[in-house]
Order: C-alpha cells, then structure tokens, then sequence
C-alpha cells in the first residue's frame, strides 16, 4: 500500500545513509503511517518529534541541511502555510541566492486531505503554488510503487524537494518491487504511461489519475480510447511524453485536484499549447477543483473534485 | 574598522551610482559583531539580516568578494546574484544573510541541530534585530533551542529602530533580552558598543553551548547613525522619529572610540599603532573597491546558473 511503500523507502534510506534523519509533529507515534517503526529503529537523535512550530521546525531542516544533514520533513499540506517565509525565502531560494553555495537536501512530505469532510483548513492541494516558486521539484506520486520509487530518488536529490501525497491513495494498493531492492529509484521528470489510448490524452495528477483510468475504461465500453499519463512529476515536468501523446491523440484533458487558476493543468495546457499546437484538434480541457474554497458539508464538497463523470463529459467534449 | 570604512567606501560608491537598491549600513553598531565573532572558532557558523555587511567581515570574510557582490560583479560572493543583503561564504562557516527580518533565526538554529544530531563542537550564532524580535520566527526558535539544548547563540542587536519604529513601541517588556526567561535560557543585556563587553558575554555563551547546556540569548544595546536603508528614496524618511541631539549623544560612545580608548588604557595599543592599522585598512578597503569595478558583471547565459544542485529544465 501507499503509506508502507513510503515507509519502506524511508527505511531504506535512513539505513543507507546516517545523514538523513526525520521530524515532524507526532512522527515517533506515527499517526499517519508513513514513519511508522522509525522511532524504535533509530532512536531519538534520527527521528524528531517537533513541537507545533512549522515555520520553526522546517527552518531548522534548512539550516542541518546546509551543514550537511539531510532531513525527511513531514507535514500536512495546510500546515506549511504558517511555514511560508522558510519554505521560499529561505528552502527555494537560498541556492541561488548565495551564488550557488548552498545545497539544500530537504526532502519534505507534504500529506493533502481533501474530500473528506476536513473543511476549508484542513484540506489544501498547494502543489501549483510551488511549481511557480523556482528552486522546489515538486512530486506528485500516485501509485505505491512511485511513491517508493520517487521517495528515495528526493532523499538523495540536493535540491529541496517536496512530495505531495494525496491522502485519498494512503489505502491504495499495487505492486512494490520487491523491497530487497535497495536502488529502486524513479528518476524525476519521467512520465509513465497508464494506459494506451488513441483518441484522447488524459494527464492526471495524483488522486486524479485513479478517476482517469475509471473514466478511461468506462469510456472504452462506449468506443472511446483513451490514453491516461501520469507525469509523476511536475518540476520537471516531462512534456515529451505528454506531447507525444497528444501528437497521436490530438487532444487533451488534464485532471487536477488543486484549484483550477494557475493550477498543473494550466501548465500542462499551456505547454501543450505552446510547443504542441498543430497537433491539437479541440480545445485541450481542464478538469480541476472549482475556485471557491472547500465546503464542509458533504452536500456541497463532492461538487468541488474531479470525478469519473466530469472526465468522461471532457473526453467527449473534446471528441464533439 | 574595516567594517567602518568599508562601509564608509560602500556609500561613496553609491553616491557615484556604482551600487543600486537598498544598502543597511551597520555604522554605530560594528561593536557588536566584532565582540561577538572574535568570540567563536573558524568552524562556527553565523548567519545574519538585511543589515549584515559587517557580520561576514567580522568572522573573517573577503572584502574583495564582498564588495564585489554589492556592487552586483561575477567575482563577489555570491556572483552577483545576491548583493548587500544576501552576503554568504560557506567557506568560512558565514551561512548568509536574510533580508526577511528573523528568517535566518531557524536556518542557525537548524545548523545547531546539525551539530547535535551529528555529535560535534561547532556551535551557530544568529544576529537578528529590535524589530526581528518580534517575529514568530525568533520565538519558535528559541523554544525549539531551549527544548533541544541547541548549542545556537541569539544576538539581539537592538539598534532601537525597527525602520522608525522605537522598540519601546513595539516591544512588551522593558529589554529584549528578558524574553530568554521564556525559553528558561539566560538572557544578557550586554553595551553594545563596547566590543569587549560583547566578546565576554558571547564567550560565556560559547561556553555554554559548547558544553551541552543549549543557547543564550544576548541583547546588544547599540545604536545606528545613518537612516534605515540608503539609496532607495522610498525608504528615506525624515528624521522626526529621532532627534539629532539622540544621534550625536550615541555618535559620542562610537565602538571604535570605545574599544581605542579601552586598549590605550590598557597599554595595549598607542595612537601611533592605531594610526598605522586605519592606515592599512584604508588601503585595502580601496583596494577592495578597486576590485570590485575592475571585476566583469555576470553574462545573461549566467542567469539560469545555481538555481539546483542536481539541475533540471523547466518546460
């Protein structure tokens, strides 16, 4: 599952390297998973319990990371608001900055609930916001075998790296290779094809591919084939599988969970747009969150996500 | 000294529009670096603000490189692409500068953690300001250092004004170094014009921090002569938030002055001696100047240099 592959990448890489070390708020209790074991493993000089000081905590991150450390940081996507100033004055720009002195190996778990009832504060998709800061590679795994994979490929990056991992796949299966396999690293910026298809490309983000391959199959059974991409990757962004594609399809839906203004599939459209125009034959489609902030009520939150039906209706939109 | 005329050059330069934007001189409050950085070993760190031209040179930093960085030249520190805010020589354990006030308080905090978590000796110290106090930032820290026994020192030097904002208007407590009984750590007030006063009561925090006891909060009470930020019009204000008699009372206890006088009672240095050190420090200060015009500026196939280690193309 999801939560284990994660948990297992972790491992591995502590082990591996006794410059990695983990904080957070209640990662000793593991109450979300992913550190689970840790503690025990590793005492309390390599896995830190932080007090509820995100701007803090992820500031000192930065600082061990300059010296040498390289800390695995969790956090929930809605607590890095409070810890702004340190992720982009100091995380995304301090390379630059300083002439390119700096290294800063911080690998930060960002966790996003949303469409589960956590209302408004507890339930934010901010990866969009990130791909516009330069300096952060932003990673957005889908699959257990990904978030494994790109789990260990950040730990031994230099660059700060933030892995968004969307709550909604903690539970959700699928092969790991097997976790003997110490240098099962996914490279970033490498797509991975889905699901082959001819008359539409459907690039998904996160959650949002599990909804595109159930659109897709649904869609096969009325006679539409459809091709699902997941980039795996936003920084960077793996254009030429997603252009390859809409070369063969000629058209485009991009499935994202984060607000729809200035969100990856703006990116991805505008890049398709761009460099991959004359392949185009429909207006390329966005299915994204609704721009209005997250409802509690579950009579007006299910309206806000992508789902089956909102992707199979763009497919078909683009093939009118 | 160096510090003095090194930023005595910095705004003739800018006067003759060598340098553009924003430049925070640190003139009055050279004391409090100086005491505090002689205090620490070369593979120590720091990390300072928005006003730190004096921060590096005190802990022994390259005044070529650093003038050539604010005057925006490829042979500066930081190739040109940080300028006089953002002056850094990992090098030499100087881990930059911050223009957002407190947000290097975390990073020196962190690079104290590395030294716990790692076993080692080296110890991180911060400067930050009056206003920077009041940042979260600074608070979260402290609790985090005092909690982890984190070998970090925290200088205040409190210059009184945030911009024009006096701290008696902005902060709660009569000193700032009152805050440490927070955290449960030691809180000086220290003169910070005296650089002596300011090497004793850092050497006693290093003391500490060396020794596995965590942090000290050290409040320098200094005073800045010129106005907040030079050269950008927009930051100049009229003077109506100080007076002038306030001013030339401080200008009277100048950390140079101070320490001289010290030294010459002392036997320790005689006028001749003094002469002789300004004398050489002037010429390297103009030999740093002459350095930094002499140094090209970064090509425009630069820009996209040093923005990740492991590099990547964006689409």
């Amino acid at each position: 599952m999801y939560v284990e592959a994660l948990n297992e990448a972790i491992f591995e890489e502590m082990e591996r390297d006794g410059s990695v070390y983990y904080m957070g708020e209640d990662v000793r209790a593991s109450i979300y998973g992913a550190s689970k074991g840790l503690f025990a493993a590793y005492g309390e000089n390599r896995v830190l319990d932080t007090p509820l000081s995100e701007n803090g905590f992820i500031g000192a991150a930065v600082g061990s990371s300059l010296v040498g450390m390289r800390p695995i940081v969790e956090t929930l996507t809605s607590f890095m608001w409070v810890a702004m100033d340190q992720l982009i004055s100091q995380l995304a720009k301090m390379k630059y900055m300083f002439g390119g002195q700096a290294s800063l190996p911080v690998t930060i778990r960002a966790v996003m609930y949303y469409n589960g009832g956590a209302a408004a504060h507890h339930s934010d998709r901010s990866y969009p916001m990130f791909m516009n800061m330069p300096g952060i590679k932003v990673i957005v795994p889908t699959f257990p075998e990904d978030a494994k994979g790109l789990m260990k490929t950040a730990v031994r990056d230099n660059d700060p790296c933030i892995i968004f991992e969307d709550g909604n796949l903690g539970g959700i299966k699928g092969d790991v290779p097997d976790d003997k396999d110490e240098e099962f690293l996914i490279p970033f910026g490498k797509g991975k094809l889905l699901r082959e298809g001819t008359d539409c490309t459907v690039v998904g983000i996160a959650g949002g591919n599990i909804h595109a391959i159930n659109a897709a199959e649904k869609l096969e059974k009325d006679g539409i084939s459809v091709e699902v991409i997941d980039p795996r990757t936003l920084v960077p962004l793996d254009k030429e599988i997603i252009l390859k594609s809409v070369e063969k399809t000629g058209r485009l839906v991009v499935v994202d969970p984060a607000h729809k203004v200035c969100s990856a599939a703006s990116e991805i459209i505008s890049v398709v747009t761009e460099q991959g125009f004359w392949n185009l034959q429909a207006p390329p489609a966005k299915v994204a969150a609704e721009q209005v902030h997250i409802p509690f009520t579950q009579a007006l939150e299910p309206l806000i996500f992508p789902t089956e039906e909102k992707i199979m209706n763009a497919v078909k939109g683009t093939l009118e | 000294m160096r510090i003095r005329l090194f930023e005595s050059a910095l705004i003739e330069c800018q006067k003759l529009g060598e340098i553009v934007g924003s430049l925070h001189t640190y003139i009055g409050e050279e004391a409090v670096a100086v005491g505090a950085c002689v205090a620490l070993n070369d593979d120590d760190y720091i990390a300072g603000n928005h006003r730190s031209h004096g921060h590096p040179i005190a802990k022994g930093g390259d005044i070529n490189k650093a003038m050539a960085e604010i005057f925006g030249k490829r042979d500066g520190y930081c190739k040109g692409k940080g300028g006089s805010m953002h002056l850094a020589d990992f090098s030499i354990g100087i881990l930059g500068e911050s223009g957002i006030v407190a947000s290097s308080v975390p990073v020196a905090t962190g690079a104290a953690l590395a030294s716990k978590l790692k076993n080692e000796d080296f110890i991180s110290l911060v400067f930050f300001g009056d206003g920077a106090s009041n940042q979260g930032a600074c608070h979260e820290s402290m609790n985090l250092a005092a909690l982890w026994k984190l070998p970090v020192i925290f200088v205040c030097e409190n210059n009184q004004f945030a911009v024009t904002t006096s701290y008696k208007d902005s902060v709660s407590v009569d000193h700032i170094s009152d805050r440490a009984s927070a955290y449960g750590i030691p809180g000086v007030l220290v003169d910070g014009q005296d650089a002596l006063a300011m090497y004793e009561a850092t050497s006693e925090a290093v003391n500490r921090a060396r020794s596995g006891q965590g942090p000290t909060l050290i409040e320098g009470l200094t005073y800045r002569y010129e106005d907040h930020s030079l050269g950008l019009a927009s930051v100049r204000r009229d003077q109506s938030y100080r007076s002038d008699e306030e001013v030339e009372k401080w200008r009277k206890r100048d950390p140079i002055e101070v320490l001289k006088s010290n030294m010459m009672k002392q036997n320790i240095i005689t006028q001749k001696e003094f002469d002789e050190i300004e004398e050489k420090e002037k010429i390297s200060v103009e030999k740093a100047v002459d350095f930094a015009r002499k140094s090209p500026f970064p090509e425009p196939k630069e820009l996209y240099d040093d923005l990740f280690t492991d590099p990547i193309e964006y689409a």
